[in-house]
């Protein structure tokens, strides 16, 4: 893998002249996890679009920089919350659609490395409609971590899973990501307090940094530290809507 | 249980039909009961059966035609918008046009062999495969899109590998409507100006007041066409299979 970048995104968003988001500024620092927590509708989702170069439907006033200087979008995986799988292709086929979409061959052994790794070689010629939940996300990490890009971008990607199914993707994520830059965009503060190195809450006023332990990710579930910093991110959430 | 279904359907269908026949007292050369007309029908079975043979190939030469320019021309118009822009107001005038009112052309240019009777039913599933082909590669779920986007896939990847594929259950739909009418059209052109195929029959039984050669010839046409119909079902099944797992 490339040299991994922090990123540094500052501005401020608008939609049809309503603002989105007031000045904001938000540092992802080089291979670590940044969880960035908010609730519904306050541009989370569009800060994470605007790094990776897709659409957003709003005027972003502003700029993205990378702390190498070079450009951003070619460099990023994307994870959403609806795992993307093509269901008419099989999980190999799945996990090397990056390859094909750029007409480069896959690398084979690589492939089967991860496939291993997400614990799924007995499903690899499966289609996605005959998987669970939690392995169709495990599909779509062993794509995104094929795509071998230093900045990775998570878009609620474990929303939609049971408790204990999310707890499991979080622990196999931070391990199969470790050294890349994370951004995790989640609504949940059980999972910003587990995996932010930072965690930036985002309301309509801006971003506020808040302190998570000290201890390293994925955090421990049961410790003191993560389900204070937990309780605190949610007294912040709260009250923004009050 | 559907075979069941279908068999009563049948006989109650029947039961009506020569109903009527016995109630009303209607002249056979108007309204023939149906066993006159079975028997009609094994009389000339020679004929009735050469005749479609006839139409069965027009119909085939057709579909197969017609289904190869509605995929290449949808595809076409999903890869340039700048031709969609172009092409789309013309497609849908000649959709506009009744292709009934076109057949006389066909005839005058294309004889009245069978080419002509294949240009109509070209004609007649041209738009309805080309429009159902080409809503479904414009409507490829977004998530699809963004996730490409990151990939650095070139559009024309993308149309291969996720726009086309995910299209597939829309040309399945398109391609069973396509069974529907393309008898339709090679009847049409057969009525048109024709020597042999069902609808020639069917013109010719009329004319001379064999009411039941007609029936013969109608109901021989409605079954290839619902064998027609039950073979593309069975046929494009297996492209719309995904559509059932299809999520945005």
């Amino acid at each position: 893998m490339k040299t991994v970048p922090g990123i540094s995104v500052s501005g401020h968003a608008e939609i049809n002249g309503a603002s989105l988001f007031d000045h904001t500024v938000l540092d992802l620092v080089a291979g670590q996890w940044t969880c960035l927590l908010g609730g519904s509708g306050v541009g989370k989702t569009t800060i994470l679009r605007l790094i990776a170069g897709l659409q957003t439907g709003a005027d972003f006033k502003g700029e993205i920089t990378a702390s190498d200087n070079m450009s951003i979008p070619a460099r990023t995986a994307y994870m959403a919350q609806n795992d993307l799988l093509l269901p008419w292709a099989s999980v190999k086929h799945n996990i090397t659609l990056g390859a094909r979409l750029r007409g480069e061959p896959a690398n084979a052994d690589a492939v089967d490395e991860l496939i291993e790794w997400v614990q799924l070689t007995n499903h690899a010629h499966k289609k996605p409609g005959q998987l669970s939940g939690g392995q169709r996300q495990r599909v779509a990490l062993a794509r995104t971590l094929l795509e071998d890009k230093p900045i990775i971008l998570l878009d609620e990607p474990f929303s939609a899973l049971d408790a204990q199914t999310r707890t499991q993707m979080q622990d196999l994520a931070v391990e199969l990501l470790a050294g890349r830059t994370v951004l995790m965009v989640t609504h949940d503060p059980a999972e910003a307090a587990r995996l932010g190195h930072t965690i930036a809450v985002l309301s309509s006023t801006g971003i506020c940094i808040s302190e998570p332990p000290a201890t390293p990710i994925p955090r421990e579930i049961d410790a003191m530290q993560t389900l204070r910093c937990q309780a605190a991110l949610l007294k912040l959430l709260l009250g923004e809507v009050a | 249980m559907k075979l069941i279904y279908g068999i009563t359907a049948t006989a109650f269908a029947l039961a009506l039909w020569q109903g009527i026949v016995t109630i009303t007292g209607l002249p056979r050369f108007i309204l023939p009961g149906p066993g006159l007309v079975a028997q009609t029908w094994w009389e000339n079975r020679g004929i009735i059966l050469e005749h479609a043979t006839v139409t069965a190939a027009e119909v085939l030469l057709g579909l197969a035609i017609g289904t190869v320019l509605g995929i290449l021309t949808a595809i076409q118009l999903a890869a340039s918008a700048q031709t969609r822009l172009l092409v789309q107001p013309i497609l849908v005038f000649t959709q506009a046009l009744p292709v009934f009112a076109l057949a006389p052309l066909l005839t005058l240019w294309l004889g009245y062999g069978l080419w002509s009777k294949v240009a109509m039913a070209v004609l007649i599933i041209y738009f309805p495969v080309t429009s159902a082909f080409l809503d479904g590669l414009q409507r490829t779920p977004t998530g699809y899109l963004d996730l490409a986007k990151t990939m650095q896939a070139s559009p024309m990847r993308v149309l291969w590998h996720i726009r086309i594929p995910a299209a597939l259950p829309s040309l399945a739909s398109g391609l069973r409507l396509a069974a529907v009418y393309a008898p339709i059209g090679a009847v049409i052109g057969e009525w048109v100006g024709a020597s042999r195929g069902l609808g020639y029959l069917m013109l010719l039984a009329n004319g001379r007041a064999k009411t039941d050669l007609m029936f013969a010839a109608l109901l021989t046409l409605g079954a290839f066409s619902i064998l027609l119909h039950f073979a593309v079902v069975r046929m494009t099944r297996r492209l719309g299979e995904h559509a059932a797992q299809a999520h945005p």
